[in-house]
């Protein structure tokens, strides 16, 4: 059960089940779906923009508990800050989920995503609701997927 | 219980290498739909080839490439006796079923098929027979069809001459479900396309490893399989084809040992089987398949199968004891075996496969590449298990316990 706490920790298990911004939303500026073609997890992420800031965001869908988990981590972090901080957040999130390393010390709650790093199989799921977040902030409103 | 004793007793585990490796925790392996483990039978085989007579194939007239020779054809003749032909010429080799497959949508349904013709499929494919006919429909302007899935887990026979027409030229459908177990009337279901003059290719990747075939009672035109599914090496596929079939064919791949002559203008092919054989093949792999055949048919065949049989059907009422969890398909009245697909209400199947992983047992999470299959379940997703001869009653106790811990890890 050791290694088990290592990837599925308390928090995370938390998030699963009882996701935070886990709704839809019907004023949002920009939404943006985003698809695993590996195991099918399929989300959608809505994001309120004012002015340079996300003045709210939420996300719907289905997904194993690593990928919703994530997913409602990232919208309680992201949750007032400015576009540049989440392409900020964005970078090190990515970087902590393929290298296991901090490096930055705004990744705040998303650290409980670390041992994600061990399995490779499981990064594309941690990742899953971030390049969704990215497409939107690149301004391209298609499909994403982790592949 | 008489057949598990008989397993005992035979104590079939001993053979497998990665059954018995002393430093590393036991391997629980529930996975085999996918593929099967290797005895040490094949892997000697394949050995044997390698450091005492590695030569290539139909070339060279010295010693060793002549028993290189002997040993790749002996195995030709072995799996023609195997699936109930007298015909060596029926047996290609290739690296794959999914290459098997293809072979046919290349060398026969794109030069025979033409526009308004139909391809019969069913719902239940693997993408493997399902994917390479989209392609040869776009290629020659021919309609793809398909007989639908019934909730319970079989294909819905209820009005075949919706599906069975004049235009009908070729159904591929395969003989068992790679996700559901279920297998299919293939019989009847060659009766019908041959009423309407349809040729026909069964998928036999899921049932081959575990039953008895007979093509020749089938009276099928293309029967395809993979080697490592049924304890063979991976790498090499079969292809069954009819003679006058195949004869009319295109070769697949042009290079060496296919042809019989060659000017710089032109080629005239090889005879059959090795028209279709193109270039070296994947010779140690073939020779291990004969060792896996030799292997299967010294437990005896039908032994395998009431051994599969009976691990399928304790898993499936144990799975079905547990709360929240529904076992797809595997219904009263549905010959089906071998393989389990089941899902949660409330744990994603990644997350249960990833769990049982962490127990050491180790388990399928996905689509098993059969979306239209999951699509007609609403699902995703669903945790396969599948199982082989050496899989034990033990071993479905600790997959129960395993999800009774998952379930009540994510409680
Ligand atoms: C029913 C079925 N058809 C085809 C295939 C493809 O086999 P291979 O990957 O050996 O080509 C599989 C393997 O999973 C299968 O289960």
């Amino acid at each position: 059960m050791d290694n088990l706490r290592e990837l599925y920790q308390q928090v995370i298990l938390d998030h699963n089940k009882n996701p935070r911004n886990f709704r839809f939303m019907e004023d949002f500026t920009v939404k943006a779906d985003g698809h695993n073609p590996l195991c099918g997890d399929k989300l959608q992420l809505f994001i309120k923009i004012d002015g340079d800031y996300i003045s709210d965001i939420s996300f719907m869908g289905s997904g194993c508990a690593i990928s919703k988990a994530s997913a409602s981590i990232m919208t309680e972090e992201l949750k007032g800050k400015s576009i540049a901080d989440a392409e900020k957040l964005f970078k090190n999130f990515r970087n902590m989920i393929t290298s296991g390393e901090i490096t930055s010390d705004d990744i705040g709650k998303l650290e409980v995503l670390t041992g994600v790093h061990k399995y490779p199989s499981r990064v594309k799921c941690a990742l899953l609701a971030w390049h969704t977040l990215k497409n939107i902030l690149d301004q391209n409103d298609t499909t994403t997927t982790t592949e | 219980m008489g057949m598990n004793n008989m397993f005992d007793l035979y104590n079939i585990r001993s053979n497998f290498p990665i059954f018995n490796q002393p430093d590393l925790p036991p391997l629980v392996f529930l996975d085999n739909a996918s593929t099967t483990q290797k005895p040490t039978q094949v892997l000697e085989a394949v050995n044997q080839f390698y450091c005492r007579y590695n030569a290539n194939v139909h070339r060279g007239i010295y010693k060793i490439a002549e028993q290189a020779t002997e040993a790749y054809e002996s195995v030709r003749d072995k799996v023609a006796e195997f699936i109930g032909t007298a015909d060596r010429r029926n047996i290609v080799f290739t690296k794959s079923t999914t290459e098997s497959i293809n072979l046919v949508a290349y060398s026969w349904a794109r030069k025979f098929l033409k526009t308004g013709d139909e391809i019969l499929v069913t719902e239940m494919e693997h993408h493997s027979n399902l994917v390479p006919w989209q392609l040869a429909a776009q290629h020659t302007g021919a309609t793809l069809k398909y007989i639908p899935l019934n909730k319970s887990g079989s294909l819905d026979m209820s009005s075949p001459e919706r599906y069975f027409t004049k235009n009908t030229k070729l159904v591929a459908i395969s003989h068992q479900s790679n996700v559901l177990g279920t297998i299919n009337s293939v019989k009847e279901i060659i009766g019908y396309a041959r009423d309407v003059g349809a040729k026909t290719l069964i998928d036999g990747a899921q049932f081959v490893p575990h039953s008895k075939l007979d093509v020749q009672n089938l009276d099928c035109d293309f029967y395809v399989f993979s080697g490592h599914k049924m304890m063979g090496p991976t790498g090499v596929g079969i292809l069954y084809g009819k003679a006058d079939m195949l004869e009319t064919m295109d070769p697949f791949l042009g290079g060496g040992d296919m042809i019989l002559s060659v000017t710089m203008e032109k080629a005239i092919w090889n005879d059959i089987p090795y028209k279709f054989e193109a270039g070296t093949p994947n010779i140690a792999q073939v020779i291990g398949l004969g060792a896996a055949i030799d292997f299967m048919k010294n437990m005896n065949i039908d032994s395998i199968d009431s051994q599969v049989r009976m691990l399928t059907s304790t898993a499936v009422s144990r799975l079905r004891e547990i709360k929240g969890l529904t076992v797809l398909g595997h219904e009263n009245g549905i010959d089906s075996t071998s393989v389990i697909s089941f899902f949660h209400k409330d744990i994603h199947p990644h997350d249960i496969a990833h769990l049982l992983d962490t127990f050491g047992i180790s388990v399928r999470a996905g689509h098993h590449c059969a979306q239209p299959v999951m699509d007609k379940y609403d699902l995703s997703a669903s945790v396969r298990v599948s199982f082989y001869v050496y899989n034990t009653i033990d071993e479905i106790e600790q997959l129960i316990s395993g999800l009774q811990k998952t379930m009540e890890y994510f409680r």
